[in-house]
């Protein structure tokens, strides 16, 4: 059985982070640089948007229908019923709206990624790319980063607009809540800080999801089972770096804004 | 082969000074696991073709990639172009490899494009989309490859040695300065293999293109240095047995990451070494 040193475990995963630093930083630094490739960063954009749209708005009409019909009880104990609408858009605006959203284009997106590059990865297609003088981060790394980021700003928003009308259905059909109140509270309870950090969230979530994605697809080697292994290693990583990021980030905002 | 013959354009050089080699290394030595390359050194001179043989995994694909700047050795020097590789990021290499064409021993053609996107994928980054000009520059590369009819098919359509030869016609397009061959034949019929190396010679002799070639089929390397690429009958044909003519073609042998002969065929065949002689039978 082979022995596994630990000094060399902690030089592969400090080397893993260090690389993912400098794909992550250069994704970035590319844009600000020539070739620019915009119908490559329009075919993600729409693969990564109007492709995540269904599940985006399943997910959040039901978190937020979920969301409505599980306080009520609680709400009910204490005759704040009518407060629903604006439980519903806080949650959905600060937290849930993101953060499922985030986790749902992880799933669909990050692993998509992940595979597709790491497909060209072990077919040799990024290296005859680099052969033939295109840089695989300028061509394939940055239009991800960049649709990602820009969809995933838009798809948070009507992640909470859906949500928001989902609790409102519970709250009218079952709850036999007025209209006008839920919508009159959902709407006042929203503070520029709630606003600012729904959608802070995402734009970072979005980063987090392409960069995890391309750098476990660029990084692939072993042929269709390390292919495979990278999928699902991009799931992991993305989907867990989105849950710790969501905490250090809410509590950021949370002090600066002075919650 | 192909019935038009074609157009002789000799490819613009980046270096000002011919005699200067196109290909140098020096002293290079890369190690993974273990050692890989330990200290070699060769030269490729302008418009000659070397053949690169050795046993799997002695280290001849990490040479072409070595050239290329895909990978930085650990130690040594490797200039290409003028230009020391090792030295310059890999941001400026970029530049430098678009003087340069490789076939990669799996063809590597970008699958969800067609041939003609593939073959045209340098000009298409130059000018963002496909010019007519740039659909004539593909037709005339698939015709010297004899693939003109495959122009809207996707590399899954294709047979293996197709791809080949579109990947033959993709590292041509541009007219490199210097071409990589990896194992270009490798796991073709004999039928197909005699077709690439036909297409290679062609490339030697009628463009003068300096290249480095990654073989384990010693047929072909032999095909190569006694054939010759005759215009007026547009077909590979024999040397001769005095092979009066120079064709260019030299032979370099690796074994346990250094090089133990380089040379002509005949000095090849003439070799007493043991494990040549073993090598060779």
């Amino acid at each position: 059985m082979p022995v596994f040193s630990p000094t060399e475990i902690a030089k592969e995963k400090v080397g893993a982070v260090q690389d993912y630093s400098l794909l992550a930083g250069q994704s970035l630094t590319n844009i600000f640089q020539q070739p620019r490739y915009f119908a490559d960063t329009l075919l993600q954009a729409d693969s990564v948007g109007v492709g995540s749209l269904p599940i985006v708005i399943l997910t959040g009409f039901f978190t937020g229908a979920v969301l409505a019909l599980q306080t009520s009880s609680t709400l009910q104990q204490f005759g704040s019923l009518s407060l629903t609408g604006k439980l519903v858009s806080l949650s959905m605006v600060r937290e849930l709206g993101p953060v499922l959203t985030g986790l749902m284009v992880a799933g669909r997106n990050a692993t998509g990624m992940a595979s597709e590059l790491g497909s060209m990865k072990v077919s040799e297609q990024i290296d005859a790319m680099r052969a033939m003088g295109v840089d695989p981060t300028k061509k394939l790394v940055t239009p991800r980063v960049v649709a990602s980021v820009v969809m995933m700003f838009f798809l948070s928003i009507i992640s909470d607009l859906v949500g928001l009308c989902g609790g409102f259905v519970i709250s009218y059909f079952l709850l036999g809540l007025d209209p006008n109140q839920y919508w009159t509270t959902a709407y006042q309870a929203l503070r520029f800080g709630d606003v600012f950090m729904g959608l802070g969230k995402p734009v970072m979530f979005g980063f987090i999801i392409a960069s995890i994605g391309c750098y476990y697809g660029m990084s692939a080697k072993g042929g269709t089972q390390g292919v495979g292994h990278a999928t699902k290693q991009s799931m992991v990583a993305a989907s867990v770096l989105l849950i710790v990021s969501d905490f250090f980030i809410t509590r950021l905002l949370m002090g600066f804004f002075q919650y | 082969m192909s019935s038009l013959a074609p157009q002789v354009e000799q490819p613009e050089s980046r270096i000002s000074r011919p005699e200067e080699p196109v290909i140098t290394f020096e002293n290079v030595e890369i190690a993974f696991d273990h050692p890989v390359l330990a200290s070699i050194s060769f030269q490729l001179p302008r418009g000659e073709t070397k053949i690169l043989m050795g046993t799997a995994g002695t280290g001849k694909t990490l040479i072409l990639k070595l050239a290329l700047g895909l990978l930085k050795p650990d130690a040594g020097r490797i200039t290409v172009l003028g230009e020391e590789v090792t030295q310059v990021r890999e941001q400026d290499r970029f530049e430098l490899r678009r003087n340069i064409g490789m076939v990669f021993q799996e063809s590597a053609l970008f699958d969800s494009l067609t041939v003609e996107e593939n073959v045209a994928y340098r000009l298409i980054e130059e000018t963002g989309r496909i010019t007519d000009e740039i659909h004539a520059r593909v037709l005339e590369a698939l015709r010297f490859v004899e693939l003109e009819h495959t122009v809207d098919l996707f590399p899954a359509e294709l047979s293996g040695g197709m791809r080949r030869r579109v990947a033959i016609a993709r590292a041509i397009i541009t007219h490199p300065e210097i071409l990589l061959y990896d194992s270009p034949t490798g796991g073709l019929d004999p039928v197909t293999s005699n077709t690439i190396i036909e297409l290679v010679v062609k490339q030697r002799d009628v463009y003068q293109t300096s290249s480095l070639l990654v073989t384990n089929r010693l047929q072909d390397a032999f095909t190569m240095a006694s054939h010759y690429f005759d215009r007026e009958q547009n077909k590979m044909v024999p040397a001769g047995d005095g092979n009066v003519r120079d064709l260019h073609t030299k032979f370099l042998l690796l074994r346990d990451g250094k090089f133990i002969f380089e040379g002509t065929a005949a000095e090849l065949l003439r070799s007493t070494d043991p494990y040549i002689r073993e090598y060779l039978s």
